[in-house]
């Protein structure tokens, strides 16, 4: 029986590294390729030693796809294809290619030139890297090979976010990386076909969280931001450089307009400028409205919102910086962090999802004094707000894309082991479709069915439609033909064209019984008798008397002759092929029982 | 499968393809060169066109100098200018399920096939094929709404007086047909009923039709088209380029193994080398500019002008125009060059590369920044404070039959020192000066059109190897003015099909297969037998389902356990249900084979008695005879039902069932 095998080889129960191997119909896919915030040591990039000891990772995998930009989806491919050493195709939207090199560089330079580590991939490993992306288009079916293909389906979540279908013959993957079925500020909600995947392999972030409108969350933050500016306090909100990042700053940004605020906005490191210029120029991925305004107003043109210097940090009176990396784990959000920390009348809003082991994730779960560097502890007297804006489908969103898609299987990842089981129970109950959450390493295999795609022969075709009006659902017709293989071609004709094509004769197989049957009368007045018989039971057969005194019921044939010996006695002879086999036998059977009574 | 030609115009199409059961339209291109029998809207009055004289019969009646207005010699309809719509009538188009866009050209008569015909269907195209198509649509309602017209003629379009008129309005076809412009909630409406698509997309129509579009490499968005079931595919070419532009490079591939290709949209200028004419064009702007004169650029405000822009980007620096002021007039002008910016996917890959960086790949971002470049909605506001001359205007219609054109021609023509440079192909730049005669001021004829040229046409051709080849009648005979050249024109085998306006082609290719599915029960109850080597047959008695298009095998159901009543059963009961058909058999019986099979089933008074064609086997005891011939087998026995069938069994045995 076929089957689809996944191994997280990251993401299995744990958000963070997402990289899962998909094997289907003899085709090996490695989805995304990132690296996890919470590690710094081996950890941090998938063990892609898993995926084959001594041979090339190139002769075992067929395709690559990375699903977004962000590190920890694609954090990991200069090391995997340049130091590991990948050479075949990989697959990303075109923002993605865009975007991705860039906070690839960033992340080099965090790790190298700040913390000193050598021994990690390098800016020309980057570009070299890049080479391999083929960028795809939205709905684009693209060929990976004779039997391999792919199609990308808008995810939301961050600018050029796909879910990627994955395709060989009539079995199917769909892996949704990660998405938002909500439109925020300025992306779209996730969308797919029903497309009916064998699997569908989602994460599960949110997997608990129903969340509450996101207008109220709107109106929460800039409240909370708007109180602290007036009492003269300064707000720090983590973000990474694209993405929430650019949804805020249009809700700060038309909020300063409407309520005339003074307070200054900074945006920190020289990525914004960029990151905006991105968004005005694929803005054709964000949603609706920002599409369709653009010309008269670009959204990404901010007037309140200023580049950051370091020195600003210090200045008095109230200000809100956004700055980077969202989790707090390292640069400059840290740097103001260690700053600020230590004023109450200071408020830090953590605007998504952190690892554990971030700076971040202590914050949130309430530890208020950190160990820092140099153990070195950081007393933690700021207010601190998480308030969910990143772009994750909650549980109501991730039931939503199940009905969209009608997946024969669940596959969960990227999510926690805990919420991950209850959504799984929630899923089998209301779908029931298999559910599954292997962890890291462990292979989850799923039998699928497929049909078998098969030529037939219009003329075989037609004959079948042809012969009734509406095929009787109570009494379905059966179709008879047969099955030529010959290489890896499979086609149905008709016997008879099977025949001919293989350049052999018919064998008529006939059979002609003998039925006695007593009646004294003449001949000819037998056959009237036996026809009249047939006629009245065979009321749907085509049953003829014919003029040189014979019987056909379709194309079988009753001759009578009088039996040699006895006069009272006469000799039906019925004759018919083996395609008739069975009405033959049954009028054979018939007969025997001999005539009824005259009337 | 049928061909229905709407439209007779070769870069402007309009065809209904009937394939396997739907109804597709690929095209509705909109013959604007109606426009050019008519008057121009002139945006202020103008005393010149408004003192024209009427044309008088030359019999001296004067009932249609109303109508019509003579202009050095050549007569014009004065009235709101019409188009002229593809055909109508020639079927129900209210049956068309689906309608193709190719590129933004060819969409201009979408409001009149939606909102008039009783279409109910969708219309699939690419984004950018529907965001510069309203821009296109927008300008052209605008630039004919904004000038009202009181008077619309119609008397010189009654067959009797049409007869009467001079050329070319006397030859005008089917005058009754021409319509007035569409209006923005038409436009609007039409435009709702797109679907948009991505290259390389396979859209299903009913299960029954897959159609894909490809890059065609000539504007951004403009696509070719597959349309195809699982065993026959329809190329259809329409517009496409082999030149390095903007767009994305066409996609050849794909067009393959095609039984069909209907090729439209080739150049309409074959002798011109497009890089030539960009040559042309800067070197003839530059000089006018130099001796103080001004430069009028008729043109549609999307398309070529980006490429115009991005030479002149590179050019006027060395050529000293630094401080000449070029200006794009259009109401759509600024959403034209927005728009240019932000569909970096289907650009080519240089201009792709600039958006990675990011910066914009169009380099007339610059130019605007630098206010090298402005652009303006029309002549009025802005514009007059701002104007300088001497100056380069792009400006439309290229018709220079409305627009903001036909102001600057008034304004200019009457000076030699200014240059008209006309780099639209789709009018004759004659015709189109015609209602401005006599012209003082210079007009230089640089026609850029990027489509396929005849070499590359044969070239393409024979990449593609398509089965028959379908195209409008212009293209199998060289041009009416250039009758020498021959190698003008498709050349082909089998020669390309032709078509021509209102006519119906019925397409030359036949089906022979078609999809089923096996479902995975029925495939694993089925026996294969290897028949020959590497072949191997099974026969297979399943149930059909059709849905939506689509067949499926199944496993036929288990016959239901006739019921254990005690009920007396009627004789009629056991008549068989359907005639289940028997397989066929093939094959032959040898007859010592046979007799030693007979043997070790117990039968002991085996004969055997050679025929003229075999042999007759018989069994003396139960009376009863087998003919074995070489294609045949006859049994002959009495009526003994076990024993029939015993001897059928052994006799199967030995033959391959079909």
């Amino acid at each position: 029986m076929p089957e689809i095998k996944v191994t997280p080889l990251g993401a299995g129960q744990d958000v963070g590294r997402s990289c899962i191997l998909v094997s289907i119909a003899g085709k090996n896919v490695m989805l995304d390729c990132g690296m996890h915030m919470g590690y710094n040591d081996d950890r941090r990039f998938p063990d892609f030693s898993y995926i084959t000891q001594n041979g090339r990772l190139t002769d075992f995998l067929d395709c690559v796809i990375i699903s977004h930009f962000h590190l920890d989806h694609c954090g990991a491919l200069p090391y995997f294809s340049e130091m590991v050493g990948y050479d075949g195709p990989i697959y990303m939207t075109h923002p993605t290619k865009a975007i991705c090199p860039i906070l690839l560089e960033d992340y080099r330079k965090i790790t190298v030139d700040k913390k000193g580590e050598t021994n990690f991939f390098t800016s020309q490993m980057i570009k070299d890297c890049m080479k391999k992306v083929v960028a795809v288009h939205l709905h684009q079916t693209v060929q990976v090979d004779e039997e391999l293909e792919i199609k990308a389906y808008y995810a939301g979540h961050v600018l050029g976010a796909a879910m990627f279908q994955i395709k060989v013959g009539c079995e199917s993957v769909v892996y949704t990386g990660d998405y938002n079925m909500t439109p925020d500020r300025h992306l779209g909600a996730a969308w797919i076909d029903k497309c009916r995947p064998d699997l569908l392999i989602s994460e599960s972030t949110y997997a608990t969280t129903i969340r509450d409108s996101k207008r109220c969350r709107e109106r929460d933050f800039l409240k909370k931001v708007h109180e602290t500016v007036e009492r003269g306090g300064k707000v720090l909100i983590p973000v990474f450089a694209l993405g929430r990042a650019q949804e805020l700053c249009i809700l700060l940004e038309t909020f300063w307009e409407r309520m005339n605020l003074k307070a200054p906005i900074y945006f920190s490191t020289g990525l914004t400028e960029k990151a905006n210029h991105y968004y005005k120029l694929f803005i054709t991925w964000t949603n609706q409205k920002i599409r369709k305004t653009f010309v008269q107003r670009n959204m990404f043109e901010f007037k309140h919102i200023k580049a950051f210097d370091r020195a600003f940090a210090d200045n008095p009176g109230p200000m809100v910086v956004f700055a980077t990396p969202g989790m707090l784990h390292a640069g400059q959000s840290l740097q103001i962090f260690r700053k600020w920390a230590g004023n109450e009348k200071n408020m830090v809003i953590m605007p998504g999802y952190c690892v554990q082991g971030t700076v971040g994730h202590k914050i949130l779960s309430g530890q208020r004094k950190l160990e820092m560097e140099g153990r070195q502890i950081l007393e933690v007297k700021m207010q601190v707000e998480y308030m969910s804006f990143s772009a994750h489908a909650d549980a109501k969103g991730i039931m939503q894309l199940i009905r969209q898609a009608e997946p024969r299987n669940v596959l969960l990842v990227h999510g926690e082991a805990k919420k991950m089981e209850f959504l799984k129970q929630k899923i089998e109950q209301e779908f029931h479709v298999s559910c599954y959450m292997p962890a890291n390493g462990e292979t989850t295999t799923i039998l699928t069915n497929p049909c078998i795609p098969v030529d037939i022969s219009l003329g075989l075709l037609k004959r079948e439609t042809a012969i009734g009006p509406l095929p009787d659902a109570k009494k379905p017709k059966l179709m008879h033909g047969t099955l030529l293989m010959k290489d890896n071609s499979f086609r149905l004709v008709s016997p008879e064209q099977a025949l001919k094509e293989l350049g052999l004769a018919e064998h008529q197989l006939r059979f002609t019984c003998r039925v006695h049957i007593q009646d004294p009368r003449k001949e000819h007045e037998t056959v009237l008798r036996v026809y009249n018989h047939l006629k009245g039971i065979l009321k749907d057969y085509s049953v003829q008397h014919l003029p040189d005194g014979s019987i056909t019921v379709e194309s079988i044939l009753i001759q009578a002759t009088a039996h040699s010996e006895d006069q009272g006695t006469k000799v039906l002879l019925v004759s018919w092929t083996y395609q008739d086999e069975e009405l033959g036998s049954y009028l054979t059977s018939l007969l025997k029982k001999g005539l009824p009574q005259s009337t | 499968f049928f061909q229905y030609c709407l439209s007779g115009h070769p870069t402007l199409p309009c065809n209904v393809l009937k394939f396997k059961s739907t109804t597709i339209m690929l095209d509705c291109g909109l013959d604007m060169t109606s426009t050019l029998n008519f008057l121009p809207l002139p945006l202020v009055q103008s005393p010149r066109l408004s003192k024209l004289p009427g044309w008088v019969l030359k019999d001296g009646s004067t009932f249609l100098d109303k109508e019509l207005k003579e202009c050095s010699g050549h007569v014009f309809v004065d009235s709101v200018p019409e188009f002229c719509l593809p055909e109508t009538e020639l079927l129900d188009l209210s049956t068309v399920d689906v309608i193709l866009i190719s590129n933004y050209h060819c969409m201009m008569a979408l409001p009149y096939i939606t909102e008039y015909t009783g279409f109910t269907g969708t219309v699939y195209a690419t984004e950018p094929t529907v965001q510069i198509g309203r821009l296109l649509m927008e300008e052209l309602v605008n630039s004919i709404e904004r000038v009202p017209k009181a008077q619309s003629a119609s008397t010189w379009k009654n067959k009797e007086v049409q007869r009467l008129l001079p050329a070319p309005l006397k030859d005008a076809v089917e005058v009754s047909m021409w319509r007035k412009c569409y209006t923005m909630p038409e436009v609007n409406a039409a435009l709702s009923k797109i679907q948009l698509v991505g290259y390389s997309q396979k859209i299903e129509l009913f299960g029954a039709v897959q159609v894909t579009p490809l890059s065609s490499g000539y504007a951004l968005g403009s696509s070719n088209w597959i349309i195809q079931s699982h065993y026959e595919k329809v190329s259809y070419v329409s517009g496409s380029s082999l030149l390095t532009t903007h767009p994305q490079p066409m996609d050849q591939a794909s067009l393959k193994n095609s039984d069909v290709l209907i090729l439209t949209g080739l150049t309409q200028i074959p002798t011109a080398n497009p890089d030539g004419m960009v040559g042309e064009f800067c070197s003839n702007l530059a000089m006018t500019v130099r001796n103080g004169g001004n430069v009028l650029v008729p043109c549609y405000p999307s398309g070529v002008i980006y490429d115009l822009l991005e030479c002149l980007y590179q050019y006027i620096d060395s050529a000293g125009l630094s401080n000449v002021p070029f200006y794009f007039i259009s109401p759509v002008a600024n959403s034209s060059l927005e728009f240019s910016q932000i569909f970096a996917e289907w650009l080519c890959h240089n201009k792709q590369t600039k958006v990675y960086l990011p910066e914009p790949p169009f380099p007339h971002a610059e130019l605007i920044q630098t206010n090298k470049l402005k652009h303006y909605p029309s002549i009025h506001g802005d514009f007059s404070n701002d104007f300088k001359q001497p100056c380069v205007v792009f400006t439309g219609h290229p018709s220079l039959r409305f627009g903001d054109v036909v102001h600057f021609m008034e304004l200019w023509g009457k000076s030699s020192l200014n240059t008209v440079i006309f780099t639209e192909p789709d009018f004759s730049y004659l015709d189109a000066l015609a209602p401005y005669q006599p012209l003082a001021m210079k007009c230089v004829y640089c026609p850029i059109d990027t489509r396929l040229n005849f070499i590359q046409v044969s070239k393409l051709l024979k990449e593609v190897q398509p089965l028959h080849v379908v195209c409008p009648e212009q293209y199998t005979q060289p041009p009416p003015t250039q009758s020498h050249r021959t190698d003008l024109m498709i050349d082909c085998q089998p020669p390309a099909m032709s078509y021509r306006r209102a006519e119906v082609l019925t397409l030359p290719y036949k089906r022979r297969y078609e999809k089923i599915e096996i479902m995975p029960d029925l495939a694993d109850s089925l026996v294969p037998l290897e028949i020959k080597p590497g072949i191997s047959l099974a026969t297979v008695s399943a149930v059909l389902h059709t849905k939506d298009n689509k067949h499926v095998l199944q496993l036929p159901p288990k016959p239901p356990q006739p019921p254990a009543s005690k009920k007396r059963k009627r004789v009629s009961d056991d008549v068989p249900e359907c005639k289940s058909l028997k397989p066929l058999l093939s094959g032959s019986i040898p007859v010592d084979q046979f007799v030693q099979t007979l043997e070790k089933h117990g039968f002991s008074d085996v004969k055997v008695e050679d025929t003229a064609k075999g042999h007759i086997v018989l069994l003396q005891e139960a009376e009863t005879l087998i003919q074995l011939e070489e294609d045949s087998t006859h049994i002959i026995c009495d009526n003994d039902e076990p024993l029939r069938v015993k001897l059928r069994d052994l006799v199967l045995k030995f033959l391959q069932k079909f």
